[in-house]
């Protein structure tokens, strides 16, 4: 049997590898990649404690992790098009002043 | 050592549902070409073994002594995974439809196994779920050929795909909502029985627009006519499989016809009352269950060959404004017709 | 070990690696299949938690829906490689100060996180009565649609809002 503890372990390990991902990568994309990576993580999180307490709470609000995931996904893509567009570039630092 | 006999049956049923895919694809071939000769008025392969049954091993046989090419400037490893993403998801989306009762192989186990290779309580879901992988196939193939015929023609199909998903699963879950169950094994059993002696509880009876919906999204969804403007020849060579050639066209075409197989078997379980029928005994029962899947993939054979192509801008049109709306009214009434009756 | 243990390690296994992968891989149209692949492997990690349900609909939602979108602008974009610069870990002490930082902060978070955990108490998972009390999908639905409809009904008006807004600014200005 795997105990409680290890489930917790791999989450932290996906959430610290999703933020290295954030900080050091220089492409809009694979930033956002990244993010999802650190959301997947919570939803371990949730998901093993909810087992744990015996309540369906842990993956009721996964369901919604995921359903503002999504959301959050379309827009930042779009936004990633919008910009794409205007600098023919993905990497973030194009995009350091507010006036073009 | 002793080796569980639990263990050997399902080990066995895997063998014989992988071997009955593989079987019925070659099946789904030789009958294609006898349909569309018949309503060519022709009369199609009938050199090769009795009334050319064994055209499609013929077929095979061909296409394995073609040579593997591989555009200079494709993306080697995409390139070779997306048929196998393709293939791998037709077969395991199978792997969730119950096509019997309870067997005990001739008295050779202590306790039955069912005619499935497992029973998850969400089996509709992981249809569904596979389904929406076996998109990734067909994009990563597009994109790694890197052709403009094979990258629009997997855009387009793609869209397609994820388009009509939606009516899809709406159809679907107006279904789950009258059996109140996501199990396949539990929607079939649910369908026992006779009203007034003679017409079968199915729920096609219950749910004739959503059968309709679903078999509309679901030709749309294996991209066959009339919605296969993605792989149409006069339009775009062959699509998202133009740059493919032997053994991996040959997966794809497989694939093809496998997601044929699973939209029918699934429509049969959830509408047509899967195994269940008259007269034959509960051991042969898996019988009914391969008559009702061979009749929906002759009226799949029969659509192609008979109907025109839908263009692709009319294709989406009619997923989002007609087909959609009428899914979404479909589940209010059978909402409406749970509560009333329940 | 019996076969859910090793079941868990391959997947953890999988999960990390391929996450590594996503971080670490240049071609972004390898990261989004790699970031399948630890979708994948997080849904069987939800299954060996006796919530399949969770499994299938991370598999639709993340792996068949936003993927694909991802994938679609990867593609319409058509991303080039990123040109080779502070990648690993490793390589980014030496970049610019604020890679540098980055990177150490990310590590010390990780590093921080693990061993706070390994000290608290090891937490076993209830048997029998609480597995198959989580996996059913009616109770799911039940308490989805009476004591968190409040937040149903706003998800549904956020995606709403994000589905128009997406098409609004992405849109070819004319």
């Amino acid at each position: 049997m795997i105990p409680l503890n290890h489930y917790l372990i791999l989450s932290a390990i996906l959430f610290s590898i999703g933020t290295a991902g954030v900080f050091l990568r220089r492409n809009l994309i694979t930033m956002l990649l990244s993010i999802e990576v650190m959301l997947n993580a919570v939803n371990l999180t949730f998901v093993a404690v909810g087992r744990y307490l015996g309540t369906v709470d842990g993956q009721i609000i996964t369901f919604f992790v995921m359903t503002v995931a999504a959301a959050e996904a379309a827009v930042g893509l779009a936004l990633i098009i919008a910009l794409f567009r205007h600098r023919e570039t993905l990497s973030p630092d194009a995009f350091t002043a507010l006036k073009w | 050592m002793s080796i569980d006999p639990q263990l050997v049956a399902h080990l066995g049923l895997i063998f014989v549902v992988f071997n009955m895919l593989v079987i019925s694809s070659a099946f789904m071939v030789w009958l294609e070409r006898k349909v569309c000769a018949y309503i060519q008025d022709r009369v199609g392969p009938n050199r090769v073994g009795f009334e050319g049954a064994l055209q499609p091993f013929a077929d095979v046989i061909k296409l394995m002594f073609k040579e593997q090419l591989r555009p200079k400037a494709a993306d080697t490893l995409l390139f070779m995974i997306a048929p196998v993403i393709s293939a791998a998801a037709a077969f395991a989306a199978f792997s969730v439809v119950p096509f019997g009762t309870e067997t005990t192989v001739f008295g050779l186990l202590d306790e039955p196994i069912p005619l499935q290779v497992t029973d998850i309580n969400v089996a509709v879901l992981v249809v569904f779920a596979i389904a929406s992988m076996g998109v990734y196939g067909i994009v990563l193939a597009g994109w790694s050929s890197n052709s403009k015929y094979s990258l629009l023609g997997a855009l387009r199909s793609s869209a397609q795909m994820i388009s009509y998903e939606l009516s899809y699963a709406l159809a679907l879950a107006a279904v789950i909502m009258l059996a109140g169950s996501l199990s396949l094994r539990e929607i079939v059993m649910n369908q026992t029985g006779y009203w007034f002696g003679f017409i079968p509880k199915w729920y096609l009876f219950l749910q004739p627009l959503g059968f309709l919906i679903y078999m509309i999204a679901g030709v749309a969804e294996t991209n066959r006519a009339p919605f296969d403007f993605p792989e149409a020849e006069q339009e775009l060579v062959a699509g998202y499989h133009t740059e493919y050639s032997s053994m991996s066209f040959a997966l794809f075409f497989m694939a093809e016809y496998i997601n044929m197989v699973t939209v029918s078997a699934v429509a049969t379980s959830m509408y047509l009352g899967g195994w269940l029928g008259p007269f034959l005994p509960d051991w042969l029962a898996w019988v009914w269950f391969l008559v009702k899947v061979f009749l929906i993939l002759f009226f799949y054979v029969w659509m192609r060959w008979t109907l025109p192509r839908y263009r692709y801008d009319q294709l989406m049109e009619f997923g989002w404004k007609w087909l959609l709306p009428a899914a979404v009214l479909n589940l209010l009434a059978t909402a409406a017709l749970v509560l009333w009756i329940g | 070990m019996d076969g859910s243990a090793i079941a868990f390690y391959v997947f953890a296994a999988l999960t990390v690696i391929a996450s590594l992968g996503v971080v670490g891989q240049r071609n972004p149209m390898y990261s989004v299949m790699l970031l399948i692949t630890s979708f994948a492997g997080l849904a069987g990690l939800y299954v060996l938690l006796d919530s399949p349900f969770s499994a299938v609909t991370q598999i639709i939602i993340y792996a068949g829906a936003i993927m694909v979108l991802f994938l679609f602008v990867v593609m319409l974009l058509n991303v080039p490689r990123e040109e080779p610069g502070p990648l690993g870990l490793i390589a980014s002490l030496r970049g610019p100060r604020a890679l540098r930082i980055g990177a150490l902060l990310s590590v010390l978070l990780g590093v921080e996180i693990v061993w706070a955990l390994s000290r608290v108490g090891v937490g076993w998972f209830g048997q029998d009565e609480a597995a198959t009390s989580v996996s059913d999908v009616s109770r799911i639905g039940y308490e989805l649609f009476t004591r968190h409809a409040f937040a149903f009904e706003a998800t549904s008006i956020l995606i709403l809002v994000a589905m128009v807004g997406a098409v609004v600014i992405a849109r070819r200005e004319r």
